[in-house]
């Protein structure tokens, strides 16, 4: 039977990860390759057994197979096939096996590089892999099973096992309880998936790292193998926080991107200490400094994503006091210890070993401005990180349950963000090694008069909130300063090769991916920037209720409400959609049809906005509340978004950004034959 | 000769000093950041009975409160949108919570007890669905110098047929 079939080849690879760790301490000691075969072997077995208990859920999932406690929690008869999918990782179980499988293709697939350089990194790098693994296996087989089924035992009981109790059948349910209504949306398919893949692809630098603290080969090797690792991982990351952010927009009916709730700062943290780290790595490369630094950076980025993980997925965000009711708390915790304080005794026992020649000289150079970037970063972590634990802190010495909401987070982090754009602003004018105010601020004047006349054109229509100048001041002066970036690099191009302007573009971008790459992720953060200055300083609201015929006004903007219809749909909900007419100065725009849904199976309203989007502002309009019978009145909250479509647009950017950053760089051996050419004809000549 | 040998030595301390400085400005500033936010948006999580002995010293600060909605109070005004009604006070604690037999019983209790204290709120908005008999109100807002509770905000959470129609003892979701 298929639920049998996946948790045994789930403790199947559980046994074999336990006996890849020991062969690779094994092959480490003795220096025997054969050892180190096997243990690679083991590792690169996890990879299809995993994916293989993975296609069993999915197939219990798709069939309904309810007797498995699982698939009767999270699907339903009437669910479509690909949300019986997404149900996979709809749960805590599920999601668990979903982590692992990721976890296991990349094990699999970091077996399969080339190790020739680097065989004193491979038992080191199976160790740390295996052993995540091991734990988040352990997880699913012992506590979070989402292959146990339900037995009726005699006297009634529903007792959930995965072995038969004694004188029990099976208790099949004619159908399950459906997934969360709230998570039938396309945001949701993707969402998930996407953070996890942040999450996971992580361990495999953390891996890395360790593996270079254990052996002592503490160059930047490490770093170089991990760098497009950490690009991907931090890509995926970004991908699934604005996902989710988006899937908040569209579906939760506040008419906001984010509110600093619990769940969503626990995948903050390591995109945080994770941006840092891409940066600080940059001045490893370079300049071979703060070595020590981003080994902590990696550790730290590492347990952040065990404890996001926990976090997401432990049901302990609604109530911070949970802790105690989830068996699985208090394990994640033991192992978040026991690696962080493992890896820092490592890193303790190197540090001397990692210590630099290098010393920075100037304040206004390149590597001490990316330090002050790293600085911001962890501040920001820092402000998260109290926000999330002061609740605990002050319960505990004070008796008192205190917590700190979206005020506190928007507080203290804006000012830090702010300070981050003006250096995304100045770093890349500023050069590195010695460095001085001077140069710096010459290069800053053509910018800085580029800046002004965006003010003045901003005073000119109507801004006058001082905090919103700054903010579009500080996102005009990136913008200036990366296309005056691009358009230096291209001019010296075509100055040099005689290239086109589109060609010199191109070969400008693809030669320096990192580089430009990363001014690119920069655009994108300038027009997310706009768009989050415009819901936050200028967002309006108002609500009303109002008969047929009736109409409510914000910013401009009329709406007439011109009817509702109540009907079922063939896939058990039941819709209330209002329809309301759009006006802006007296001219019809559109109609929008904001709507409730009901589901009946799981006695759960959604509410769906119908929105007006635009370049400028969104107009979101809500229905709240209406009369059934007589259909007369109904009542409606409307939001008035600014700039919030440069949210979305700047997210776009921001991963195209990303992408051209973490594509692989130009073969190494065409680079060499083209290097050996040019010096055959340098001879030549 | 030594003033040769002590310049560059100097000047390392002093770039040193430099780098020390402006880093530890930062880090001031961030400290100073999280200081001030915490003082200013902290939020007290209380019971209508500790809200009570507290009294005064509560008076504008920003408090989360739960209690159980008495339902003959409700009033609400569809036109002006105001809504007000009372609670009774519920236990904070979710193991004592649990001891008392669980939530439904812990608010069944509450709304029956005569006896139990009481906190009048008014709330300017739509009235929410869940808003009935029984239900529990989470509610964040402030207490004004009458000992009226305004909120801002409303979460309601009432223990669901849907809850009890589950077969017993599967799972602990």
């Amino acid at each position: 039977m298929l639920a049998n079939l996946g948790y045994g080849v789930l403790v199947i690879t559980l046994l074999i990860s336990l006996y890849g760790i020991a062969a690779a301490i094994q092959g480490a000691r003795r220096k025997n390759t054969s050892w180190l075969d096997s243990a690679r072997n083991a590792m690169l077995l996890t990879g299809p057994l995993v994916t293989l208990a993975v296609i069993c859920l999915v197939v219990l999932l798709v069939n309904g197979n309810y007797e498995v406690e699982y698939v009767a929690s999270y699907t339903s008869n009437s669910m479509p096939l690909y949300l019986k999918i997404t149900a996979l990782w709809g749960g805590q179980a599920g999601s668990l096996v979903f982590w692992t499988w990721l976890l296991s293709i990349f094990a699999s697939a970091v077996t399969l590089r080339d190790w020739q350089r680097d065989r004193e990194f491979l038992p080191w790098v199976i160790v740390v892999v295996l052993v995540t693994l091991i734990f988040f296996l352990g997880l699913i087989i012992f506590i979070e099973n989402p292959f146990a089924r339900l037995w009726e035992i005699p006297g009634g009981m529903i007792v959930k096992s995965m072995f038969p109790p004694s004188i029990a059948v099976l208790y099949t349910q004619t159908d399950g309880n459906g997934l969360n209504p709230l998570l039938r949306h396309p945001g949701m398919v993707l969402h998930p998936p996407m953070l996890y893949l942040g999450f996971v692809s992580f361990v495999i630098p953390f891996a890395f790292a360790i593996a270079a603290l254990i052996t002592g080969r503490t160059d930047d090797r490490w770093i170089r193998i991990t760098r497009r690792w950490a690009i991907i991982a931090w890509l995926f990351l970004s991908l699934g926080i604005v996902l989710g952010s988006r899937w908040a927009y569209d579906v939760m009916g506040w008419g906001g991107y984010w509110a600093w709730d619990p769940v969503e700062i626990s995948a903050l943290m390591p995109w945080l200490s994770g941006t840092a780290f891409l940066h600080s790595a940059i001045i490893q490369e370079k300049r071979g400094m703060l070595k020590q630094w981003n080994m902590v950076l990696v550790i730290l980025t590492y347990d952040l994503v065990i404890f996001g993980t926990f976090l997401t997925r432990s049901g302990m965000l609604s109530s911070v006091h949970a802790f105690a009711q989830s068996a699985i708390g208090p394990l994640f915790f033991a192992f978040i210890a026991f690696t962080f304080i493992a890896s820092i005794t490592l890193l303790l026992h190197r540090w001397d070993e990692l210590k630099t020649e290098e010393r920075m000289t100037s304040l206004f150079s390149k590597e001490a401005l990316f330090l002050v970037n790293n600085l911001l970063f962890m501040g920001i972590l820092v402000i998260c990180f109290w926000g999330v634990i002061f609740p605990l802190l002050s319960e505990l010495f004070t008796g008192q349950k205190v917590m700190v909401g979206p005020p506190y987070y928007e507080k203290a982090t804006a000012p830090l963000f702010a300070a981050l754009l003006l250096l995304m602003g100045i770093a890349p004018l500023a050069a590195w090694g010695h460095s001085n105010y001077k140069a710096l601020g010459k290069s800053i004047r053509l910018p800085a008069i580029f800046v002004l006349l965006i003010l003045i054109y901003a005073v000119i229509r109507g801004v006058k909130n001082p905090w919103a100048l700054l903010g579009f001041g500080l996102c005009a002066f990136v913008m200036a300063v990366i296309v005056y970036e691009f358009w230096r690099g291209i001019r010296a191009r075509q100055k040099i090769k005689g290239e086109s302007f589109f060609k010199a573009l191109w070969q400008l971008t693809t030669r320096n991916r990192r580089r430009y790459g990363g001014y690119i992720i920069h655009l994108g953060v300038v027009l997310m920037a706009l768009g989050i200055i415009g819901i936050e300083m200028f967002q309006s609201e108002t609500q009303g209720t109002i008969a047929q015929g009736e109409q409510l006004n914000l910013r401009g903007y009329t709406l007439r409400y011109d009817g509702l219809s109540i009907f079922d749909t063939t896939d058990g909900r039941n819709i209330s959609r209002a329809v309301v007419s759009v006006y802006k100065d007296g001219k019809f725009l559109q109609e929008l049809y904001p709507r409730r849904d009901y589901y009946y199976e799981n006695q759960q309203q959604v509410t769906i906005p119908g929105v007006r989007s635009t370049w400028e502002d969104d107009l979101y309009v809500i229905l709240i509340d209406w009369e059934p019978v007589s259909a007369e009145g109904a009542t409606f909250k409307i939001f008035h978004n600014p700039l919030i479509n440069w949210l979305w647009v700047g997210s776009i950017v921001f991963i195209l950004g990303a992408l051209i950053a973490a594509w692989p760089e130009r073969d190494q051996s065409t680079v060499r034959n083209r290097v050996a050419k040019q010096n055959y004809s340098a001879s030549e000549v | 000769m030594e003033e040769n040998i002590s310049q560059p030595i100097q000047n390392g301390i002093a770039n040193k000093l430099k780098f020390y400085i402006a880093g530890l400005l930062i880090v001031a500033a961030i400290i100073f950041l999280i200081i001030s936010s915490t003082k200013s948006s902290a939020q007290y999580f209380l019971t209508v009975d500790e809200l009570a002995a507290k009294g005064s010293s509560m008076v504008n600060r920003d408090i989360r409160i739960s209690g159980a909605v008495i339902g003959d109070s409700i009033q609400y005004d569809s036109k002006t949108l105001i809504l007000s009604f009372d609670i009774a006070h519920v236990p904070g604690d979710n193991k004592v919570i649990e001891a008392q037999g669980g939530l439904a019983a812990v608010l069944h209790a509450a709304v029956s007890d005569p006896n139990r204290r009481t906190l009048h709120v008014v709330y300017q908005g739509v009235k929410p669905d869940l808003l009935r008999h029984e239900a529990q109100a989470i509610m964040t807002g402030h207490l004004g110098e009458d000992g009226i509770f305004y909120a801002d905000e409303i979460l309601l959470k009432c223990p669901t047929k849907y809850e009890e129609e589950l077969p017993q003892q599967v799972g602990n979701q």
